[in-house]
């Protein structure tokens, strides 16, 4: 029954809405003038608009820059993450420096050539010196990004380490991680999906030699200054292994192995300490005091970027970057894949 | 004018003029280009007010996850018990709004519109070389519409991997309840669409090269017949690149094939599958993926070519340099695609090599938004609706293309890959400037295809809500996706971290909302005007190209006489030495005039 008064409102609004314009037009015939033509008039407060709009846009940005800088993720908390904030913040700062360029010119020009009947607009079809030097500025400008890029590029996926990195398996499956370590030869053991079964959860197989001292993981953690070399597996589907603190990501695929190496420079204990990530804190916990939710304690996190089913938006797993000692600690605690299978 | 000579006539146009029409063959199997573009449009629309309904519902569900609202219960029925919606049916709608947008509305809606409506009326032919391939490609279109919106009401749901479906999340049911028969549909549907897509760009391209009339050199082409046809080139490239993709993912759903299956135990069942790659199907899916996004994106930026050459009353600036920048980025689009893949584990060095040739696209597209704006230089801008559209191109073409600067470097995007800053940057660059095309299109040659003016004023406010509410929507996740959030992400609740984004997510989707109930003006306005609108004269925004002068009544054949013959290029706005500020292509030149 709301639903036909609905639809009776809504052609009745519609029907409204049509006699109205009827009547616009009609009092706009009565005086001769046709609605469409753009006139002098229109052209004034159309082009007043674009100006308007144009300093609301840049005014709205340095607003949403000031107001919710703050968000953002705080510093890298690994060694190549600072090299690739580095040129973040040169190609943010140009493109940022472009667009407080070129946009008030566009609306600046829409509001100070805005026609008026008397006037006549300039023929003029081109300008070789002027094109010219918008291809070559910005050719210029990218050059220098793409060298930039490039190194950094070629520096994060291929980094030179003096001490070998420690290498560490992250499982991935419907909808949730397992991290399996490489033991004391700091080599995984072959696993194959072939080879799940019972409590083997991620097809460890057993009577490879190097897979006796791996051990599995709910938690990352990580001593801080040792390179770590990540391996990616999945079971499933294709998920994303994304550790935004550290400026990482690399998708897991199954049928292939995937990898992605850094250097945690920061320890879960000294970022919960930083200025940025304690105002942070106190932000999110006002809000879930407010909804009466448990309160939050900065973590380092790994998610899934990769749509991976219904709950994708629920996988997770807690990082921990810690000192060589309280690593050793922990890794004592765990039970190698020898003794659990 | 060409003088038009009746006695002169030519057996061709009597052929037309003799043609007896029925209600079938002229509205429903016309092959008039004229009305096979209104039918692209019309069907366009209709698929975009799905599209665009469906991101209002999930911007409900980002805003106030915990809220229930029965207007979801509703429209989605067993999908949103009470109110609340499943997160199944959350990855569906994105997925369905991505594909619908994508390619159903921007793709056909956009392209099929105007190629259809303006190549022969802007090169000066009397129809598509083959109008039963062109009404073919309709009806193609239309089955694959029908299809894909078939598909939302099956039992396990539509199809919900993302719009790329990369496998195997699309190739095992297994996987999500919407990889079952709804993913069959989607592939029916694109399969259709393709087919559809190369009928249409295949007429496009042999029209452009073969019937243009006398007088009309590649060099005196509008560029929007630069556009399309640049455009069609790259559909006919890479679409077929898509359908073998979609036809091997039918294969490993269907035919037990591995083609991107290997090693997959899913929902505890271990699958035979060995060998295959899914990265095999991320490089067919964006070697058309990324053509696509000028395909989109190429029409849109022609269009506004010439309504801001017509209300700047001006040339465009930089003809050639123009020409070349569509030419340009047309190559570059073949040898881009993998800027979406450098944390698929493809080859590090293949990622320097992506980087590099993804940064250099900058420079044409840069070229181009000069020009647009020296255009407006020294003009004397008629701000019509459409003109207001594509100023809004122009400056959501510059937002959304410089932070495109961000994400082609390999390095950068590592952080930010699958971000809302992905999904801010693809939105404004290629959603918004696309669709501000469309509109800009729309009110621009209305008086064309429905022989009626649009409302202007009902124009204006259609433009400043829309224009407003999209910067709303798509400038806050620029700022959400540096805090770290993924897309595709049902709810924020389980990370903590996230929690202050809320307020922002609150914001975006009032704007969404706004924007959406915004576009109920445009199709009053369209609709309105379409039946009751003033009768539009033959030329109403006094511009040059050939369009305008054919007779307002349609007619078979597009001109009554001799097509008219060319004598200049269609830029002559404002040109010293003529009485009009407009000289139309077929003005012949005067004595001692340069011409074009």
């Amino acid at each position: 029954m709301t639903g036909l008064l609905m639809v009776v409102v809504l052609f009745l609004a519609v029907f409204a809405a049509a006699q109205i314009m009827r009547i616009y037009e009609l009092s706009a015939k009565a005086r001769q003038e046709r609605e469409y033509e753009v006139t002098d008039k229109d052209n004034n407060t159309q082009g007043r608009y674009m100006l308007l709009f144009g300093i609301g846009l840049l005014v709205s940005l340095v607003w949403m820059m000031m107001t919710w800088g703050e968000i953002m993720l705080p510093k890298p908390s690994s060694l190549h993450g600072v090299e690739i904030d580095r040129l973040w913040d040169i190609s943010m700062g140009l493109i940022i420096f472009m667009f407080f360029l070129v946009q008030p010119v566009l609306f600046y020009f829409a509001y100070k050539y805005r026609g008026r009947k008397d006037n006549q607009a300039t023929y003029y079809e081109h300008n070789n010196r002027l094109e010219f030097i918008w291809t070559i500025v910005p050719a210029i400008a990218l050059a220098v990004l793409i060298i930039y890029g490039l190194t950094t590029w070629s520096n994060v996926m291929n980094p030179e380490s003096e001490e070998e990195p420690m290498v560490v398996e992250l499982y991935a499956q419907q909808f949730k991680w397992t991290a399996r370590y490489s033991g004391a030869d700091n080599t995984l053991g072959f696993a194959n999906v072939r080879l799940i079964g019972g409590a083997n959860t991620v097809g460890v197989d057993t009577t490879h030699a190097n897979s006796a001292d791996d051990f599995l993981a709910t938690e990352i953690h990580l001593p801080v200054g040792r390179p770590v070399l990540f391996k990616f597996r999945s079971q499933d589907v294709i998920h994303s292994a994304y550790m935004p603190h550290f400026r990482a990501q690399m998708n897991c695929v199954p049928g292939m192995e995937t990898h992605f190496q850094f250097t945690p420079t920061v320890t879960t204990a000294e970022i919960r300490q930083d200025a940025d990530v304690q105002g942070k804190v106190e932000r999110i916990n006002a809000i879930r005091q407010a909804k009466g939710l448990e309160l939050y304690n900065y973590d380092y996190i790994l998610l899934c970027n990769k749509i991976c089913g219904s709950a994708h938006y629920n996988m997770q797993m807690n990082i921990v970057v810690e000192t060589q000692a309280e690593y050793d600690a922990w890794v004592k605690e765990q039970k190698t894949i020898a003794e659990t299978l | 004018m060409a003088s038009h000579d009746h006695d002169n006539d030519h057996a061709h146009d009597h052929d037309h003029e003799h043609h007896v029409e029925n209600f079938w063959t002229k509205y429903i199997f016309s092959q008039d280009h004229k009305m096979i573009g209104k039918q692209f449009l019309i069907t366009g629309m209709f698929m975009g007010i799905v599209g665009v309904f469906m991101s209002m519902l999930f911007r409900l569900q980002l805003a106030w996850p915990d809220q229930k609202f029965a207007i979801l219960e509703t429209f989605l029925g067993k999908w949103a018990p009470e109110g609340q919606m499943d997160p199944n049916m959350y990855l569906a709608l994105v997925t369905i709004h991505g594909t619908i947008m994508v390619f159903f509305v921007l793709t056909a809606g956009l392209s099929g519109t105007f190629s259809n409506l303006l190549i022969p009326l802007q090169i000066g032919a009397r129809d598509m070389a083959s109008g039963f391939l062109n009404m073919l490609s309709y009806w193609f279109f239309a089955a694959s519409s029908v299809i894909m919106l078939a598909s939302l009401f099956v039992e396990t749901g539509p199809a919900s991997g993302g719009w790329t479906i990369y496998p195997p999340l699309s190739a095992l049911p297994q996987a999500m309840p919407g990889s079952g028969t709804g993913m069959t549909l989607w592939l029916v549907s694109m399969t259709l669409f393709i087919a559809g897509s190369l009928l249409g760009s295949l007429n496009y391209i042999v029209t452009i090269i073969n019937l243009r009339t006398k007088g009309m050199a590649m060099t005196r082409l509008p560029l929007t017949i630069w556009a399309f046809l640049v455009t069609a080139i790259l559909g006919v490239l890479s679409f077929p690149v898509l359908l073998s993709a979609a036809l091997l993912l039918m294969f490993d759903r269907m035919l037990g094939t591995s083609f991107y299956l290997s090693d997959i135990m899913v929902a505890g069942e271990l699958l035979h599958n060995e060998g295959g790659s899914p990265v095999l199907y991320e490089h067919l899916f964006w070697f058309l993926g990324h053509p696509e996004v000028y395909i989109i994106l190429l029409p849109a930026l022609g269009i506004t070519s010439e309504v801001i050459a017509t209300n700047s009353r001006k040339p465009i600036f930089g003809y050639r340099a123009m020409v070349g920048s569509i030419l340009a980025i047309a190559f570059l689009s073949f040898i881009v695609w993998g800027h979406h893949m450098f944390i698929t584990g493809m080859n590090p060095f293949l990622g320097s090599v992506f980087t590099f040739t993804t940064l250099l696209i900058a420079i044409p597209s840069a070229v181009k938004a000069f020009n647009y704006i020296t255009t407006l230089w020294k003009g004397n801008i008629q701000f019509t609706p459409a003109m207001l559209f594509s100023i809004g191109l122009v400056s959501t073409f510059v937002a959304g293309g410089l932070t495109g600067i961000i994400l082609g470097d390999s390095a950068l995007d590592i952080n930010v890959h699958d971000t809302y800053f992905v999904v801010a940057h693809f939105h404004i660059v290629m959603g918004l400037s696309a669709i501000f095309g469309m509109f800009a299109g729309v009110y621009h040659w209305f008086p064309k295809m429905y022989r009626r003016m649009m409302n202007k004023g009902l124009g204006y406010l259609h433009f400043w809500l829309t224009f407003i509410s999209a910067y709303g929507v798509f400038f806050p996740m620029h700022f959400t996706g540096l805090a770290g959030l993924p897309r595709r992400y049902y709810s924020n609740a389980e990370f903590p971290i996230f929690d202050e984004l809320q307020d922002i997510n609150v914001i975006i989707s009032m704007f969404a909302i706004l924007g959406g109930i915004a576009q109920l003006i445009f199709f009053f306005n369209f609709f309105y005007s379409m039946w009751r609108g003033p009768k539009a004269p033959q030329n109403p925004w006094r511009s040059n190209t050939l369009e305008w002068t054919t007779p307002v009544e349609h007619i078979h054949g597009n001109w009554p006489g001799e097509i008219p013959s060319v004598h200049r290029w269609p830029y002559d706005y404002s040109k010293p030495g003529h009485d009009e500020d407009f000289v139309p292509q077929s003005t012949p030149l005067k004595e001692g005039e340069v011409g074009h």
